[in-house]
């Protein structure tokens, strides 16, 4: 049970000399506080898992420190950091038990006998392995062997932290979401602190309540999975999180009005921006509404319309720009032409990719 | 699902068998046929039924004397190697650079003994160990020792098994390598973040990781070590007396020294019998091994 703070950590593969612009991790500070259940997620290549291996101890920063509860352990090793890690393979010592399996980070501890004994059955019994504690590892299917990894973990009494990394990757998508309902359970019944390495949106909006999202080596946004949507702090968080991802439209900006493509587009808020930025406005596909042209509305070329079941999207170019839009239930998108309805409480304003509040 | 029955794929399998059968069912055949019958010379064969393999067989006839006494020799000498190559091969592949300039390094020292013909293997130990010019025999002389293998059975036996050992232990070690690099890193962090010691890292995780590499390597050991033939006859020549003297050198006596083909035959069957058997119970051992305890059930 442990808070943990990052201070200035950065890291690259080639050294502390590196040019910082290739540095795997680029210099971040944030706190994961105790109890909480955090989700890292971006694409792959991003530094989630480098900056996952830090926290755990496998990787040793090039720079910064990590302190848990306030206490630095960079001199410690894993082990002693008393993390528990579940990686992307399930880790299975094949030729034990399931009981065994779980009993063995407690017997490298020495501990005695009927300690470890009730530690794991009581884990088991969390996990739904009691049935299974008599039988080899190895020929569990591939939930039951991460389950046994992610028991491995938990079965310690005093971990500070559980770290994920990817351990779905390998389950079948039907498995999927029972286990990731399990790991909530989890989170809630035991009070750990959860950090869960994910490139898949629905992973971590669903298991985390804090995520944070990283881009090129830095976190662009830490945030409840409804900042994250609602408020994009950085064009890649609008465009990475939501299914289709945010439109990111060059703009100019100049007070309460936002040019694109020669429309004028009323803004809520007044901005004033730097002349020489690149200034781009953001808005969700959700926020944009088709319907039939009318005048005073930005006319757009209907190029397709994508049926996601419960949702219409409908892909249209305004100009030479490409945007997705949402279509209303009732709307015919028959024809070419179509008129765009924008919500301007929902347009945000970017400069050089990052947003900027305007004033009143 | 219904079983498709499809008599062409025996067509398919044709020319494996042709092949098989010229190149070894037909010339086992003539061997078969040797080791029934009895020859003086001139191409004349007599019919003698089973009577060499019963004469093989009773250890109190001459020629089952010779061979029961050849065969205790050869296990031993087997089990001996084995049981130092085994341990010897894993220790050399834990001990392994697994990154840098030493992996190439030591791959190459660790193949050149592979790479030396037999016989010069044995040329180079029969001169190694002489007693009187050769750098061993001479050095451990001059130590006090009272080496030599010409004279002296046990250090006659020392010598083959050191050779034995310089020649093969290496392929035991390139093989328990290449199952050791096969280990994902995730199995070397979870170990450590489970606090385990280097010797459970190595029970719980080498071992049962290197275990189908061992069987090959156990396998591949024993067959050679049970036919060897040309390392110990170049340095001993199966002497002093017969100390030294191998199934494989009693046969080669028997078929080529003394002409007894019917003999020889008899015995290379069951030889051949001896390893096959041996080979199928090891296998089959050492493959079930570690699944006895797994119990019925279905899974999660």
């Amino acid at each position: 049970m442990a808070r943990i703070d990052l201070v200035d950590l950065a890291h690259s593969y080639s050294g502390a000399g590196a040019d910082p612009a290739s540095f795997a991790l680029k210099p971040t500070s944030m706190t994961w506080r105790q109890g909480g259940a955090y989700a890292l997620l971006g694409p792959s290549g991003c530094g989630k898992t480098t900056l996952l291996n830090i926290i755990s101890g496998i990787v040793r920063p090039s720079r910064g420190k990590v302190l848990f509860d306030g206490k630095d352990v960079m001199a410690l090793t894993t082990q002693q950091r008393n993390i528990a890690q579940v990686f992307q393979f399930p880790v299975i010592y094949d030729t034990m038990t399931v009981g065994e399996n779980l009993a063995f980070p407690l017997k490298n501890r020495g501990l005695p006998r009927t300690e470890i004994e009730a530690r794991v059955h009581e884990i088991a019994e969390l996990l739904d392995l009691t049935p299974y504690l008599a039988r080899r590892a190895n020929r569990l299917t591939a939930d039951a062997k991460q389950k046994i990894s992610l028991g491995r973990g938990l079965v310690r009494a005093d971990v500070a932290a559980v770290l994920f990394d990817e351990p779905l990757t390998v389950i079948d998508p039907g498995l999927k979401w029972e286990l990731r309902s399990k790991l909530k359970v989890l989170h809630r019944a035991l009070d750990l602190t959860m950090i869960y390495v994910t490139h898949d949106q629905t992973e971590a909006l669903t298991f985390a309540d804090t995520v944070v999202v990283m881009h090129e080596g830095s976190v662009v946004q830490t945030g409840t999975p409804e900042e994250l949507f609602v408020r994009p702090d950085h064009t890649f968080v609008g465009y990475f999180i939501g299914s289709p991802g945010m439109n990111v439209l060059p703009a100019k900006v100049q007070g309460r009005q936002a040019w694109v493509a020669g429309h004028a587009l009323g803004l809520q808020r007044s901005y004033a921006l730097p002349a020489d930025a690149r200034i781009e406005i953001g808005i969700r596909p959700e926020f944009v509404r088709l319907a039939p042209p009318a005048p005073g509305l930005v006319t757009a070329q209907v190029e397709r319309i994508d049926d996601l079941g419960r949702s219409r999207f409908a892909r249209v170019r305004v100009g030479d720009l490409r945007l997705a839009a949402s279509v209303p239930n009732g709307v015919a998108a028959t024809g070419n032409g179509a008129g765009l309805v924008f919500d301007r409480a929902q347009i945000h304003v970017y400069v050089n990719s990052r947003r900027v509040e305007g004033t009143a | 699902m219904e079983k498709i029955t499809n008599q062409k794929a025996w067509l398919l399998v044709l020319p494996v068998f042709a092949l098989v059968a010229f190149s070894a069912v037909i010339p086992l055949m003539t061997v078969v046929n040797y080791s029934v019958q009895d020859t003086f010379g001139n191409n004349k064969f007599f019919w003698n039924g089973v009577g060499w393999y019963q004469e093989l067989l009773d250890p109190t006839t001459e020629l089952g004397g010779r061979f029961f006494a050849s065969l205790w020799r050869n296990l031993a000498f087997s089990a001996i190697v084995l049981a130092i190559e085994i341990p010897l091969g894993i220790v050399v592949a834990l001990a392994m650079p697994r990154q840098g300039w030493g992996v190439a390094f030591s791959l190459v020292v660790l193949a050149l003994p592979l790479l030396i013909p037999w016989n010069v293997v044995g040329t180079i130990w029969q001169i190694f160990g002489r007693s009187d010019i050769g750098l061993l025999g001479w050095t451990l002389n001059r130590m006090g020792f009272d080496y030599n293998y010409v004279a002296d059975p046990i250090d006659a036996w020392l010598t083959i098994i050191v050779m034995d050992v310089w020649h093969w232990s290496s392929l035991v070690a390139l093989l328990c390598y290449a199952g050791l690099k096969s280990i994902p890193d995730a199995y070397y962090q979870a170990a450590s973040i489970d606090g385990a010691s280097r010797w459970a890292v190595f029970t719980a995780i080498q071992l049962p990781k290197m275990r189908h590499v061992l069987v090959i390597a156990a396998l591949l050991r024993f067959m050679d070590s049970f036919m060897i033939y040309t390392e110990p006859f170049v340095v001993t020549g199966g002497g002093p007396g017969n100390s030294t003297t191998f199934l494989s050198i009693e046969l080669v006596k028997l078929a080529l020294g003394q002409f007894d083909l019917g003999k020889a035959a008899a015995m290379s069957i069951v030889y051949m019998l001896i390893i096959i058997i041996v080979c199928w119970v090891f296998f089959t051992v050492m493959t079930n091994a570690g699944r006895d305890r797994e119990t019925s059930g279905g899974g999660p």
